[in-house]
């Protein structure tokens, strides 16, 4: 019998990143897959990033995870989204081909010794007295270890879904897992059913792009790792294009409703209100002229383009149909049909902020199996779950991301805390700091947990400390470097009033670029748009970190394990029922339940005063 | 607990003197930006510092204020306590000057919950907290109810519908940036928006009457010829001196302002100069002074003198109050009532007498004519709207900041930030908070996604 450290189940973007961190961190860990070759598959948008999500890429890399360098290793087309809109909602979102985005993954996974891939199918937890001891395989074979993170993407008990035909399956018609999910509903998760789905794939050559409108990538350089150089020619970037459905379109789909899976009746999961379908769209929006599409490259390697916007569970005739209607798309042979695919999570309230299963001891689940959406979103719980499977391993307390320091950390906060009725996607809007969450300080942000763990290496750790030097010279030089009339007109500032290059920088017409000839200083891009960020919105700044002070005083006073609610006099009886069910671990949590009223709140605290007191 | 709060500490509101206590880790510092004296940051602990509570550079109130630093204070925490002595109305202004400087309004009990789990008092002495936590959401409920109008009620959640449409149209410019068939919230676009905010919410300030009666209570001007006993008229109301009382006519030259509790709202009495021709200076400047205040009373009371007969210049009174929401007063003092009731029959009026305090019939009447008697818990009443006030202020402020951030060219997603606390501050005024709203609204009423 085999015996190892950690079993990862799953080679999805979250099986990768907790394999890897498991394993870097000294762990025996064993990646099983249903197949090697889908190793960091991206069965839907060819792209890595976008709003919210492209943080989050730069808060994994910053912990020491590797999809920002496989992203940028792997990627044909790149832009930085929102730049005009404010610095706290700038995020990169990348065109990453498909071919060689799992290539790169799969030989950033095979560098490391600790680390073994396998292909199997896992149809049961071996677990004893609420713990983990291991997995038992499809072919009866007991594999044990200490630990297990179930990272099964939608592939638990998966179904494809094409007009009235249904199948078994996961993406792509491979093979899925049909046991599982029942085994853990035998131990007491609750099971819940979620959906999803994929728009078509067009044929290269059968696409007009004449008449469509070309979307370029920026004229710059980007990567999303603070490690990298850029690995692309900036003008040699693959381009997508936008179109629009019309009212031909429209009247194919609305006339044929009743044959889609979701509007025959043939869906039972729920699916993502941001993710509609092109018919929920017409449903919903019926007064809206046009949809926007996108067509978006797959790979260099094989000639197939993404149509954004226009996912479908239509039979595939109608689907022809539709895309025939598109201008531009006439002629275009569909290579792959749209569908839609059910599969199975379980409830993310029955989790721990570690990603520990509250009911299992050692078991730690990421991705979409706790009811989320996105490669990224997947990928940052697995380095998560990875990270305190090892810490837990080595007899150490979690690392739990606050809500003022990462986009993970809103993430599974609301995850655990809020639970989840449809797949979860990030948007900066779920953040209340997304000021302090920022595409240019994730490393500030993380790197030092990154670095404790030990992800992150003295030499990305001392760049860092660099950074931060330089960062503080250059401020505390623009706080005493004061500009003599001359200059001042030079930058068009008719005042006789002395000036320093901080009030300087705060003018709106000021930027950073105007003023760095009079800094003595070698200051990168990126420290330069951080800089201008600091000084040009201290003010908002200072509001947040206050608001944030509030909250961090909440999240210190914690709840003991222990607690019994009931016990709690005047509690409302909601509150008593939320309270058991999520059982958060601080008075901040707690405060973030619905259904919990802030004089709940206040007779929680004076018990915990009253029979905590000398804790 | 990190809040700063305060709260009106003596019981009687109407008593001249009222004593205001703020506790909490800014207490020092908050009152100290609206004080006038020592630097109350600075001075010694437990020490009573005489100086002024100002407003805009202005003097509101001669105070005395007594700074006790933690860890020996009531709630363990620094607390601070302003002894006024303007009564009632200076007493609500240094309350809203707190709050609008960072206090937060104190729940019923919030002192003590806090020496208590500052580990100020053991649990017996803290028993009743419970009881008082537990009472507040249903006072709360209630107050709501009374002194929100289902009308103001609608018209701030309309007014936060409108915010979170503004926000949720941003956000998905935000979150979706490749939709351009999606309107974009330009900083024209939003100040246009916010224009119209403001003018709500200004209206809301303006049309709330129970909003105006709190901040600047009912205002009754009192009108009459020389010596019919307006002043003793309004010292019974009162109950105290503050006019001078001669019947030398032509006495009361200046504009006198006095206050008292009519079921709970501060009625504001001025008694204009006894209108008539003159040609002493001083006199005439008091008149003029008086028509204006005329113009700007919720409420003439004419006051006639019931033992005479009508002369020329009440009847030329007479005409004149028409104009106004008006109310007349015969004052019959003690002698037979002489006054032509006949010429008065479609006028509004009551009758009643200073000497022997017989009001009842005046003070029920202004009660009804204000709808005075439709609310129960005075007190209560009083303090949250004093918080409403506070709040709608602090969002016409915020606003403010905005339209000054927009011209500053501030990117927008800075402005969420100032557009989020609009959002919040009314939803504390109608006591709803929703979390999830923002998202909700995103996915109702756009269209995104793969």
């Amino acid at each position: 019998m085999q015996e190892v450290d950690v079993i990862v189940v799953g080679g999805g973007h979250a099986g990768c990143e907790a394999s890897y961190a498991t394993s870097k961190m000294g762990f025996k860990t064993l990646l099983i897959t249903l197949n090697k070759n889908n190793i960091a598959d991206m069965p839907c948008n060819p792209s890595i990033g976008g709003t919210a999500k492209g943080i989050v890429v730069r808060e994994i890399d910053a912990l020491g995870g590797i999809m920002g360098k496989v992203a940028d290793a792997s990627l044909f087309q790149i832009k930085m989204l929102n730049n005009a809109k404010g610095p706290a909602v700038r995020s990169l979102r990348a065109q990453a081909d498909k071919v060689i985005y799992p290539k790169n993954m799969l030989k950033k996974l095979s560098e490391n010794k600790n680390l073994k891939i396998i292909e199997n199918s896992v149809k049961n937890l071996l677990v004893k007295n609420n713990k983990i001891e291991g997995i038992i395989l499809e072919n009866d074979e007991i594999i044990k270890s200490k630990i297990v993170i179930l990272t099964t993407g939608t592939y638990l008990n998966s179904e494809i879904l094409i007009g009235d035909t249904k199948k078994s399956e996961g993406p792509h018609g491979e093979k899925n897992e049909k046991f599982l999910s029942k085994n853990l509903e035998k131990l007491g998760f609750k099971i819940q059913r979620l959906k999803t789905g994929t728009p078509p794939r067009i044929k290269n050559d059968s696409i007009n792009f004449d008449v469509l409108k070309k979307e370029n990538g920026d004229d710059l350089y980007y990567t999303f790792s603070f490690d990298d150089e850029p690995q692309y020619k900036k003008e040699e970037q693959r381009c997508c294009y936008l179109l629009y459905t019309n009212q031909k379109t429209h009247k194919i789909v609305l006339d044929n409703l009743d044959k889609s899976s979701m509007y025959g009746g043939y869906v039972t999961g729920v699916g993502p209100r941001y993710c509609p379908s092109i018919e929920d769209k017409l449903v919903r929006f019926k007064n809206k002229e046009r949809h926007q599409l996108f067509l978006e490259p797959e790979s260099n390697y094989y000639d197939e383009w993404y149509l954004q916007g226009f996912s479908t569970s239509m039979p595939t005739n109608i689907q022809e149909q539709m895309v025939h209607s598109l201008e531009g798309l006439e002629k275009a042979v569909i290579t792959k049909y749209a569908y839609a695919i059910e599969y199975d999570a379980i409830d993310p309230l029955q989790l721990k902020n570690s990603l520990e299963t509250k009911l299992i001891e050692n078991l730690y689940t990421a991705g979409q199996i706790n009811g989320t959406s996105g490669y990224e979103e997947a990928a940052s719980q697995g380095l998560i779950a990875g990270i305190n499977a090892a810490l837990k391993l080595q007899n150490k307390e979690p690392l739990i991301l606050k809500r003022n320091e990462a986009y993970i950390g809103v993430l599974i906060d609301d995850l655990v805390t809020k639970g989840t009725k449809e797949p979860y996607r990030l948007l900066t809007s779920r953040a209340e700091f997304r000021l302090l969450l920022r595409h240019d300080n994730a490393d500030i942000r993380l790197r030092k947990y990154g670095y404790e763990v030990g992800l992150i290496n003295e030499k990305q750790y001392k760049n860092l400390q660099d950074k931060l030097e330089t960062l503080k010279k250059v401020i505390n030089y623009m706080d005493e470097r004061y500009l003599n009339q001359e200059e001042l007109l030079k930058l068009g500032i008719k005042n006789n009033n002395s000036y320093n290059l901080s009030k300087v920088l705060k003018r709106p017409e000021i930027r950073m670029e105007d003023i760095k000839d009079l800094i003595p200083l070698k200051i990168s891009e990126d420290l330069k748009n951080q800089i201008e960020v600091l000084i040009k919105y201290e003010g908002y700044i200072k509001k947040e970190e206050k608001n944030v002070e509030k909250l961090i005083n909440l999240e210190n006073k914690k709840i003991p394990k222990n607690i019994d609610y009931r016990k709690i006099t005047n509690l409302a009886t909601e509150a008593v029922e939320k309270l058991e069910k999520i059982r958060p671990t601080t008075i901040a949590q707690a405060s973030r339940i619905s259904g919990v009223n802030p004089s709940d709140i206040s007779m929680l605290l004076i018990y915990l005063k009253k029979e905590y007191k000398n804790e | 607990m990190d809040d700063t709060i305060c709260a009106i500490s003596t019981a009687s509101q109407v008593a001249g003197i009222a004593i205001i206590r703020v506790s909490g880790k800014d207490a020092k510092k908050i009152v100290n930006k609206i004080f006038k004296g020592k630097n109350l940051e600075k001075v010694k602990s437990h020490t009573i510092n005489y100086g002024f509570i100002v407003s805009n550079g202005e003097k509101v109130d001669e105070v005395l204020v007594t700074v006790m630093s933690s860890p020996k204070t009531f709630t363990k925490e620094d607390v601070v306590e302003i002894n006024t002595h303007g009564g009632f109305t200076t007493t609500n202004k240094v309350l809203e000057l707190l709050l609008l400087n960072g206090c937060r309004l104190a729940e019923p009990g919030e002192f003590t919950k806090r020496a208590f789990l500052n580990g100020r008092i053991d649990l017996v002495e803290a028993q009743s907290i419970n009881d008082l936590i537990e009472s507040k959401t249903e006072n709360q409920r209630k107050l709501a109810m009374n002194n929100l109008t289902g009308k103001m009620s609608a018209k701030i959640q309309h007014l936060m519908d409108y915010i979170l449409e503004i926000r949720a149209n941003i956000e998905v410019n935000i979150d979706y940036p490749e939709y351009e068939d999606e309107l974009v919230i330009t900083h024209e676009i939003l100040s246009d928006r916010l224009n119209i905010i403001k003018k709500e919410i200004n209206n809301i300030l303006k049309e709330s009457k129970t909003g105006k009666l709190i901040k600047n209570g009912l205002n009754i001007a009192l009108i009459g010829k020389p010596n019919t006993g307006k002043s003793s008229l309004l010292n019974k109301l009162i109950e105290e001196d503050k006019a001078i009382v001669t019947n030398i006519p032509g006495t009361t030259r200046d504009i006198i302002e006095s206050s008292f509790l009519l079921n709970g709202y501060l009625v504001n009495l001025i008694d204009t100069a006894g209108i008539r021709k003159t040609d002493n200076l001083i006199e005439k400047m008091g008149i003029d002074k008086s028509l204006e205040q005329i113009e700007n009373a919720d409420l003439v009371l004419l006051i006639l003198d019931g033992s005479k007969k009508l002369s020329q210049e009440d009847k030329d009174l007479l005409k004149k109050v028409k104009k106004y929401n008006y109310l007349i007063f015969i004052n019959k003092s003690d002698l037979n009532l002489k006054i032509e009731t006949e010429y008065l029959k479609n006028y509004d009026y009551v009758i009643g007498n200073t000497l022997n305090n017989e009001l009842e019939e005046l003070k029920n009447k202004i009660i009804s004519k204000f709808s005075l008697d439709l609310i129960n818990e005075k007190e209560l009443v009083f303090i949250t709207n004093t918080e409403h006030h506070a709040l709608l202020k602090d969002t016409l402020n915020t606003i403010d900041s905005i339209f000054k951030n927009i011209k500053k060219n501030v990117p927008i997603d800075m402005l969420t930030i100032d557009l989020g606390k609009c959002y919040e501050n009314l939803g504390k005024i109608i006591g709803k908070t929703y979390e999830e709203d923002l998202i909700n609204e995103i996915f109702k009423n756009f269209c995104l996604g793969k």
